[in-house]
Parts: structure tokens; sequence; C-alpha cells
């Protein structure tokens, strides 16, 4: 045995496996986006699904994202030629009756179809509770990196994305989400108030409004 | 033979591993910005609809402008269409790859130039849209590793060359073979 020949074999050796290693632990498939962190982009779309009970909007409302700020906003991209969607969709339905009178909002974003296929998918499904609105042109798809449906963004209280779901959505990471998202834009309110109240007043009502809570 | 052979073994071995090294550098490199997609989960078919609105913001004149349909296309060819493996949103057929088409040429025709249009997709999509990634950081091993290569490849035949034409002499190897091989006689 050449101990030379061995030696430098195996140090050549030793970063092709230690690549291979670290590329299996890669998904491919999941492309990171640069989305979250920052400013969601702003859009207004027109309500084609109206949805149910509370949730209902009216057909052809507009919605328009900047009016939503303050609440925690779900924005689910879906189409009715998209298999994976129909595994997402009651959770998601469901899901968002759960937070009735919270400030959450659910939304749908209609991705490369057609109303009318959009709405007799929702009929076929047993009902969306909260609305779908048509995004034509892909426009507020391309603006949010899209690459396919469905993906699901969370937007914080202030309008920022916070997370980025590809493919369906799991119902721990959607409850999970939203409750820290809730709780987080509550702790931002909450300091908010008390750095308000401490800039036009004593301190006496600064305490009291950290504390009001 | 056999000094052909013994050399033969002697860099077999390592010049085979550098060889797969760089194979695979250079394709984790290019994976960084990965060429699969999430597979698009279903296709689209019923789009025409959706195409006329689309192109509602551009003007007769500048729908028909040869020069921004080239800057389009230029600016197209760099991009990555998501939902395919490996092409540009010009070579693809796909829905979302032609309203992408769109939204180049209507940044373009509003102005903004191909960087601040390429810029635009980046900060949506993030490096992995350009399909030539850009030179800096990791990515430059993309760059370096072929032209290496093909150094380190050029040397290495010069070295084997030398070695192999060598008068047997010269040559370390040639005590290992006392006689003369059938192959040698011949020369």
């Amino acid at each position: 045995m050449n101990w030379k020949r061995a030696t430098i074999a195996a140090a050549t050796a030793a970063p092709v496996i230690g690549l291979l290693a670290w590329g299996m632990t890669r998904d491919p498939n999941n492309i990171p986006s640069p989305l979250p962190g920052r400013e969601a982009p702003a859009f207004q779309l027109a309500v084609f699904a109206p949805g149910q009970g509370e949730l209902r909007r009216p057909m052809g409302d507009t919605v328009r994202l900047a009016s939503l700020r303050g609440q925690v906003v779900v924005l689910n991209f879906w189409a009715s030629w998209c298999l994976a969607c129909r595994d997402e969709h009651s959770l998601l339905s469901m899901v968002a009756q759960e937070y009735i009178g919270k400030p959450v909002t659910f939304l749908g974003v209609l991705y490369n179809d057609v109303p009318d296929k959009g709405r007799a998918w929702i009929a076929e499904m047993g009902g969306q509770s909260y609305p779908s609105v048509d995004d034509p042109g892909a426009r507020v798809a391309i603006d949010y990196g899209l690459y396919g449906v469905p993906e699901t963004f969370f937007l914080d209280v202030n309008g920022r994305v916070a997370y980025k779901n590809t493919g369906p959505v799991t119902p721990t990471v959607l409850r999970r989400k939203i409750d820290s998202l809730m709780v987080a834009g509550a702790a931002a309110g909450a300091a908010k108030g008390a750095g308000d109240s401490a800039k036009a007043d004593a301190a006496g009502k600064d305490v009291k409004a950290r504390t009001g809570r | 033979m056999t000094r052909f052979r013994g050399f033969g073994r002697a860099v077999q071995a390592p010049a085979l591993a550098a060889l797969l090294v760089a194979t695979v550098a250079v394709t984790a490199a290019a994976a960084q910005a990965p060429a699969l997609p999430a597979a698009p989960k279903g296709a689209p078919q019923d789009s025409g609809a959706l195409r006329v609105q689309v192109l509602g913001s551009l003007s007769e004149a500048q729908k028909n402008d040869p020069v921004l349909e080239d800057k389009t296309k230029a600016v197209a060819s760099e991009l990555r269409c998501p939902v395919c493996q490996g092409l540009s949103i010009q070579d693809s057929p796909s829905e979302l790859s032609q309203q992408m088409r769109t939204v180049v040429k209507e940044r373009l025709a509003k102005g903004e130039s191909e960087q601040q249009v390429k810029d635009y997709f980046i900060s949506k999509y993030g490096e992995w849209i350009l399909l030539e990634p850009a030179a800096h950081g990791f990515n430059l091993l993309v760059y370096a590793l072929p032209a290496l290569l093909v150094v380190g490849g050029a040397g290495l035949i010069v070295l084997l060359v030398k070695r192999w034409t060598a008068a047997p002499g010269e040559a370390s190897e040639g005590v290992e073979s006392p006689t003369r091989t059938e192959g040698e006689s011949t020369d």
C-alpha cells in the first residue's frame, strides 16, 4: 500500500463527500423568499367569491391591503386547477371561522384562473368561509414572488410579510403563526400606546397605559 | 508498457477525484439558484380572457415598438421561469412567464432601465430568478472553476505527454521493466 497515494486520494475525496452530504441536507424545491421582513406589496383587488356569514364581503367589493393595517392577514393564493389547494381548503375555511372577532383577516387570491371556475370550485368544495379576490394578469402574484400554488403569506399588524408557506398549509403552522403574530401585534400596540402617553403626559399615566391591558 | 501503467495508476486516482470535486462544486454553486422550482402543482388552462387584461396598460404604439420589444427580449432572456426547469421567461410558453414578460415590457415602457426591471424581480424572487448567477461571493466558483479546470487539464496533458515521450533512461520508473515489452519493440 502506497500511503502517500492513499492520503492524496483521501484528501481529494473528502471534500467531494462533504459537498454531497451538504447537498443532501438541502431541498431544491425550497427557494427562500426575500419577502419576509419586508413590507407586503400593496394591492387592491375585487372580490369574486364573497365568503359566508360574518366574513362575507360583497361581490365586486375592492379589498385594499392598506385598509387591513392593524390586523394579521392570511393571504392564500389558490386556483381551481390546483390539486394541492384541495388539501388545505377546508382547514383554511375552518380556521378563518375560529378567529372571527379577532384582528385576523383571511383572504383568498385567485391565481391564473377564471372567477367562474373559482366559484364553481368553491361550491364543489362545500363553500369557503372567507372571501376571495381575483388577480388579473397575476400582477399581485408576481409582486409576491409566487412560483406555484398554493402559497400562503402571513402578514403582521404593521403590514409586513412575516412568513411564507409553500404548499398546503398545516393546522399547526396556520394557528401558531396567527397566534404569534397576534401576540406580537398586541405587544407592539401596547408598547406604542405606552410610548405615546409618555410623550404626551406624566409618568403615572404611562405606567397605567402599560399595566392597563 | 509497465512504465505507462505505473504512471497511469499514480495519476489516475487523484486526477479522477479532482475532476469529481470540480464537477460537484460547479453543480453545487449552480444549485445556489436551484434549477428545480417547486413543482407547478397543476397547469392553468383557461386563460385567454386574462391575457387581454394584462396588456391593458400598454399603448398601441408601445405594443408594436421594436426597440421596446428588443429590450424586453433581452431582459426576459435573463430571467428564470419560476414554473419551468432551466428556461427563461422569454423561452417559456407558460402562463406565468407570459405575464412576467408583460410586466417587464410595462416597466421598460414606463422608463425603467433594464437593471431596474431585473432588480424588481430580484426583490420579489431573490437572486434565484437570474438564470446567470451574479459574479460575486460563492457564485464566483461557477465562473472560476471552468477556467481553472482548463488550465489544470492542459498542464496535466503537457506533463503526461512529457513523461510518456521521455527517453527510457530519463524516466524514473524505467527500472520497473527489466525486459522490453512487445509494445515498446515496435517503436
